[in-house]
């Protein structure tokens, strides 16, 4: 008991690498696209348009930032709607010019705070959701720290999944889970565990298709390996037909998969 | 043509006094949360639920239906797709006999078709009294259905939403629903189809990140909880006091996300009329 809430705290720690980061360490040249065109920049949102073995990518990040000052700055990797809006915005960029997208998820969740409420923080998930499962460009999502719920799966309807060995992808944290159903957040381990929130977990139920090997996290090594496996899959990814549909099933299977009928 | 009051606003108290928790329609509470007057069964019968200052009690869904729905017009489907407890999470099996008892349905929204005001459509109530309305494996599979239903049947689709978000006791598995529901969303949009939401008290969490808030045209009840975060969650986490007002239909529709707050005794007449404009005639005759 308690190895999945380890993992928890292995896929929060401050020393892993960041979205930007594993931005920087595949696609060069990158050059970093600002803006929602609607209100503002959020910087927990990493992205641009970068070069991976000679094919142009889409490339977009949730970055939770390094140092205190960054991490302030880029909110700890907590999206505003405007945030998801520059992800949309980007993605539907991505289509126009046929090039692929691939995602780095790292949040313990979309932003919290009345402001974000107010500019529709749950209209924005929700338009993200609809619009990136239905593109007609190949997509890849992978999630390298935390998968916190619906402000992850905004940028997580894509054609394939992965998941860092560490990482963990859940509807809700272990914390708020414990403290809902037995009003004590000092539970969070056992919630942990009833989650199945687990990189292992989420391949069991085919909700991932790889598990990342952690090997040399963050070094050139690791870097170079992701980078071949990417541009290995994005063109798998392109020769296959009727990609949307593929994409509408694999989301479809689990409410089939995963009820019974009595 | 009936004219609706479009940008109804409530004249009650509810934004001066701040949130109060909200009882059950149904529930032997009988006193409105918002003018402290005794209410007896009877009377809320009589007025489906809303007190004389305007308060709108949550509602069951099957009692909803009969409110909502042409006397026996209603073809219920999917009614046996219920949960699996996917992950065996602790003390789940019991919770889902619970809410079956309480709400008379197998999972938290009932679906099926029917004709509102002589229009045909497909509808999808979702239900307070099972786990608050929370979205597990089976309520999205049932949704994303009846989707698919109202895509090969050429049928719009109405859907009332409440709900706590999506169900911790299925992890990831409910996670993966706002993206099976927006999907099935989308494709029945594709086809030129309409889909109205109206959204009841509460509607929150990942409900509010995907099907509520993808309706064509977003319809609310006054006074109804509309939001991402919970707001004990934004209110400790941003250690500061709500704004008066914060999550409530009026609010969103002040800053753009609602079409318009209709009151729950226009609500049917407001649904027909919308319904009929978006006919494939365009509501000719109306």
């Amino acid at each position: 008991m308690g190895r999945a809430y380890d993992i928890v705290r292995i896929a929060r720690s401050g020393s892993r690498p960041t979205g930007a980061d594993y931005i920087r360490g595949i696609f060069s040249p990158f050059i970093e696209l600002h803006g929602d065109r609607r209100f503002a920049d959020d910087p927990a949102i990493f992205a641009g348009i970068g070069i991976l073995g000679g094919q142009a990518v889409t490339v977009i990040a949730i970055d939770k930032g390094h140092d205190t000052e960054e991490r302030t700055r880029r909110h700890f990797g907590a999206p505003e709607p405007e945030g998801y809006r520059k992800a949309l915005r980007l993605m539907k960029q991505a289509e126009k010019f046929h090039r692929p997208i691939v995602t780095f998820i790292d949040t313990s969740g979309a932003y919290c705070g009345v402001d974000a409420e107010e500019r529709g923080q749950g209209e924005a998930i929700a338009e993200s959701i609809m619009e990136m499962i239905d593109l007609d460009t190949p997509t890849i999502a992978i999630l390298i720290g935390e998968g916190g719920s619906g402000g992850a799966l905004a940028l997580g309807a894509a054609d394939r999944v992965w998941m860092m060995e560490n990482a963990v992808y859940s509807v809700i944290s272990p914390e708020g889970c414990a403290s809902i159903l037995w009003k004590d957040a000092a539970k969070a381990a056992d919630a942990a565990d009833g989650l199945r929130l687990t990189a292992d977990d989420a391949l069991s139920f085919g909700i991932a298709e790889e598990v990342i090997s952690e090997d040399g996290l963050g070094g050139k090594a690791f870097y170079a390996r992701l980078g071949e496996k990417i541009e290995r899959e994005l063109r798998e990814l392109a020769e296959q037909k009727d990609l949307r549909q593929a994409r509408y099933e694999r989301f479809r299977s689990f409410g089939r998969k995963y009820t019974e009928r009595r | 043509m009936p004219s609706l009051k479009f940008l109804f606003k409530p004249q009650n108290e509810l934004e001066k006094r701040g949130r109060k928790t909200a009882p059950l329609y149904g529930e032997p509470e009988k006193t409105c949360p918002n003018c402290h007057r005794t209410l007896t069964i009877s009377t809320l019968e009589k007025t489906t639920g809303v007190c004389s200052c305007g308060y709108h009690f949550r509602m069951g869904a099957r009692e909803r239906l009969d409110f909502i729905a042409d006397k026996d017009s209603f073809y219920e489907l999917f009614a046996d797709i219920a949960s699996s407890d996917p992950l065996s999470f602790p003390g789940y099996q019991e919770k889902l006999r619970k809410a079956e008892n309480a709400s008379g349905s197998k999972e938290s929204v009932v679906t099926g078709t029917c004709t509102i005001g002589g229009e045909k459509c497909a509808l999808f109530i979702m239900d307070p009294l099972f786990m608050m309305g929370s979205m597990g494996a089976a309520t999205g599979e049932k949704i994303t259905r009846l989707f698919e239903y109202a895509t090969g049947n050429d049928l719009p689709v109405v859907g009332f939403t409440v709900s706590g978000g999506a169900r911790m006791q299925e992890g990831m598995l409910s996670l993966m629903q706002m993206a099976a529901t927006s999907a099935a969303v989308r494709r029945h949009g594709s086809k030129g189809l309409f889909y109205l939401t109206v959204l009841t008290d509460p509607t929150t969490g990942g409900v509010t990140a995907s099907f509520a808030m993808e309706g064509d045209i977003i319809m609310a009840e006054p006074g109804a909880t509309v939001g991402f975060a919970g707001a004990r969650v934004v209110e400790q986490t941003t250690r500061q006091p709500l704004p008066k007002g914060f999550q409530t239909a009026e609010s969103m529709l002040e800053h753009g996300f609602i079409d318009t707050i209709v009151p729950r005794k226009d609500e049917k007449e407001a649904i027909r009329l919308l319904l009929a404009l978006h006919r494939r005639d365009h509501g000719k005759g109306l």
